[in-house]
């Protein structure tokens, strides 16, 4: 089914999708915010520029966007896929704590910011191109993985990454050797285990995008993580 | 008439702008129309824009944009203007009535010109005269506020939503080579005709989203040069700071960014060409008390071009596209896509990256 966006604010262009078929498309989408904001069990396809918080508390099922996406996309999403196939905006999977996000291209700033797991709820963040500064600032939980595709001779990740992580996981496809990271992780080179970690999240991944997988793993990979010494550790998540 | 200094509440907002490399001049239509898909990042408290290359006929005159309260206030305001300006034209600022539009003032605009013989008594340049007389009208001529000030330029704004606005003031009836947009969504003060954005002095324009944190800190400092701060808005005191750094210091806007949103020492520490990182050390140490901090992004619109800066740690959205000669920045995406459906670049600066446009040609009077 079929919704034309031109006319619709938030209200209304939820609404709609709300009691259309489970599968739907966009079309002419134009800013509008919270798109598919704590739904389930949906299948939604945009054509156009979704506004902020496409996918907020999102608890199942797929939204797909053929071009960019802008700030804080599946901000605090409980569950489901969010697929885009260009650029996010700022804040992308902000306190994200369940689901997939999957960005093609290249991410703003502060992507990954406190994000957070729960026993089976481990969410995935994988951005294709470089991310912004302040990537997985306060991460708690989860995995961000950035493939650096197509970065010409822009670093992997700008300044600041893992400022204030505790928890949880990164993974940069790069040797990492012109980021400074914060004095409260390690880093180390992906070993055997890692790499079967890679390549399981990636594949789903690489199907979305019609990418190889071979391809993506045919590289180097750091792996970040909270060092055991770090403080805040005993005081945010061990209780 | 209560101005919003006098009242102090405890933002989100929209910003836009758009700009023809080659000095084309576009119509007002389009940068009003870009606010529309942001209309949920203001809340009715404020809209306003500046065009740029708006009065050809009146180039080389200053364009005074004044809100009055009443028939006797400005009489006293034309009065004042007269013992120094020679006023080629004074008229009523056309309006289009609407049911958006409630309590607007009286709005007028008046051309001038300095008189020669003040200035030699005085022994000021011309645009120093206009600033002293624009904060002499705004602090004591009770009822009176000059929101516009430069040459070939006018910011127009009010109470509304930002489309409401540029369809109160008829903007689709006027040719700019540059125009910023503002939606505003006041925080920490009630929202007044004046303190809608752009913030203007001479023919510098701010329009802002953000909440800064050194104001009172960047307040103190400029104050002692002459500005007086009387709004308790962030955007004002920016406009005094870049109108401070650019003409009274004559640094230019690359350099004025890398005060105002100077990298961290850490990342001076990382750069690697020497004279570029002793320019940064000197000037975050030389006008330490001009670092802006807190969320900001801005768009400096002044003649000849605009700068668009976010703040160094990118606490609020900025998006730039480009087509052909065309520049278009917006706090969100969508609002660049009605402006230019089909951009050939689109992008995102980084916290503290000026984006500075200078027009070649047309209308611009360089600087």
């Amino acid at each position: 089914m079929r919704i034309d966006a031109t006319e619709l604010d938030f209200s209304a262009l939820n609404r709609a999708i709300r009691t259309s078929e489970p599968a739907c498309e966009i079309t002419g989408c134009l800013g509008q915010r919270f798109i598919a904001a704590g739904m389930d069990d949906i299948d939604v396809t945009i054509e156009g520029i979704p506004g902020n918080a496409l996918g907020a508390y999102l608890n199942g099922g797929t939204i797909t966007v053929r071009g960019n996406a802008q700030d804080a996309v599946g901000d605090t999403m409980n569950a489901g896929r969010i697929v885009i196939h260009g650029n996010v905006g700022d804040a992308a999977g902000y306190a994200m704590r369940g689901g997939e996000i999957y960005i093609r291209k290249n991410a703003g700033y502060r992507a990954g910011i406190h994000m957070k797991a729960y026993r089976d709820k481990v969410p995935v963040m994988i951005i294709g191109g470089v991310a912004g500064s302040f990537l997985g600032e306060y991460q708690a939980g989860g995995l961000i993985l950035v493939l650096g595709l197509e970065r010409g001779n822009r670093r992997i990740v700008h300044n600041f990454p893992c400022t204030g992580m505790h928890g949880g996981k990164m993974i940069l496809r790069d040797e990492c050797q012109d980021v400074i990271f914060p004095s409260q992780v390690d880093v180390r080179k992906a070993d055997e285990q890692d790499r079967a970690e890679i390549r399981a999240v990636l594949t789903p991944y690489c199907a979305c995008f019609g990418l190889d997988l071979d391809d993506m793993m045919d590289a180097p990979f750091t792996v970040v993580t909270p060092s055991g010494t770090n403080p805040y550790q005993q005081l945010y998540i061990a209780n | 008439m209560r101005k919003e200094g006098e009242i102090r509440i405890p933002s989100g907002c929209a910003i836009a702008a758009m700009i023809s490399k080659s000095g084309d001049r576009m119509c007002g239509e389009r940068i009003v129309a870009s606010m529309r898909p942001m209309h949920d990042r203001s809340n009715g408290l404020g809209g306003g824009f500046a065009g740029y290359g708006i009065y050809p006929e009146y180039r080389d005159f200053y364009a005074f944009h004044l809100f009055f309260d009443s028939r006797s206030t400005r009489k006293e305001c034309e009065a004042l203007l007269k013992e120094q300006f020679e006023v080629v034209k004074g008229e009523l600022i056309p309006i289009r009535k609407t049911a958006a539009i409630t309590d607007e003032p009286i709005i007028w605009r008046y051309f001038v010109a300095p008189l020669p013989s003040v200035l030699r008594d005085l022994q000021l340049d011309a645009d120093e005269l206009v600033v002293r007389t624009v904060m002499k009208i705004n602090t004591s001529l009770n009822g009176a506020y000059v929101f516009s000030s430069g040459k070939n330029m006018g910011t127009f704004k009010a109470v509304g939503y930002p489309e409401d606005v540029g369809a109160f003031y008829r903007l689709d009836e006027y040719e700019g080579y540059c125009w910023t947009a503002h939606g505003r969504y006041p925080t920490n003060t009630p929202g007044w005709w004046g303190g809608a954005h752009p913030f203007t002095l001479l023919d510098c324009s701010v329009v802002h989203n953000g909440e800064i944190s050194s104001y009172d800190a960047n307040r103190r400092f400029i104050e002692m040069f002459g500005y007086k701060c009387t709004l308790q808005t962030d955007t004002e005191v920016i406009t005094y700071i870049l109108d401070y750094l650019m003409r009274v210091q004559k640094l230019t806007a690359e350099e004025a960014a890398q005060i105002i949103a100077a990298p961290f020492w850490s990342t001076i520490a990382r750069v690697s060409d020497p004279a570029q990182k002793k320019q940064l050390q000197y000037l975050r140490t030389m006008f330490s008390s001009l670092l802006i901090t807190g969320p900001f992004s801005i768009v400096l619109g002044f003649n000849g071009g605009l700068m668009a800066l976010n703040d160094r740690l990118k606490l609020r959205s900025m998006v730039v596209g480009e087509k052909a000669d065309r520049v278009y920045i917006a706090s969100e995406e969508a609002a660049i896509r009605v402006m230019e459906p089909d951009v050939d670049t689109i992008w995102s600066p980084s916290g503290g990256e000026p984006v500075v446009v200078r027009v070649t040609g047309g209308q611009a009077d360089g600087r």
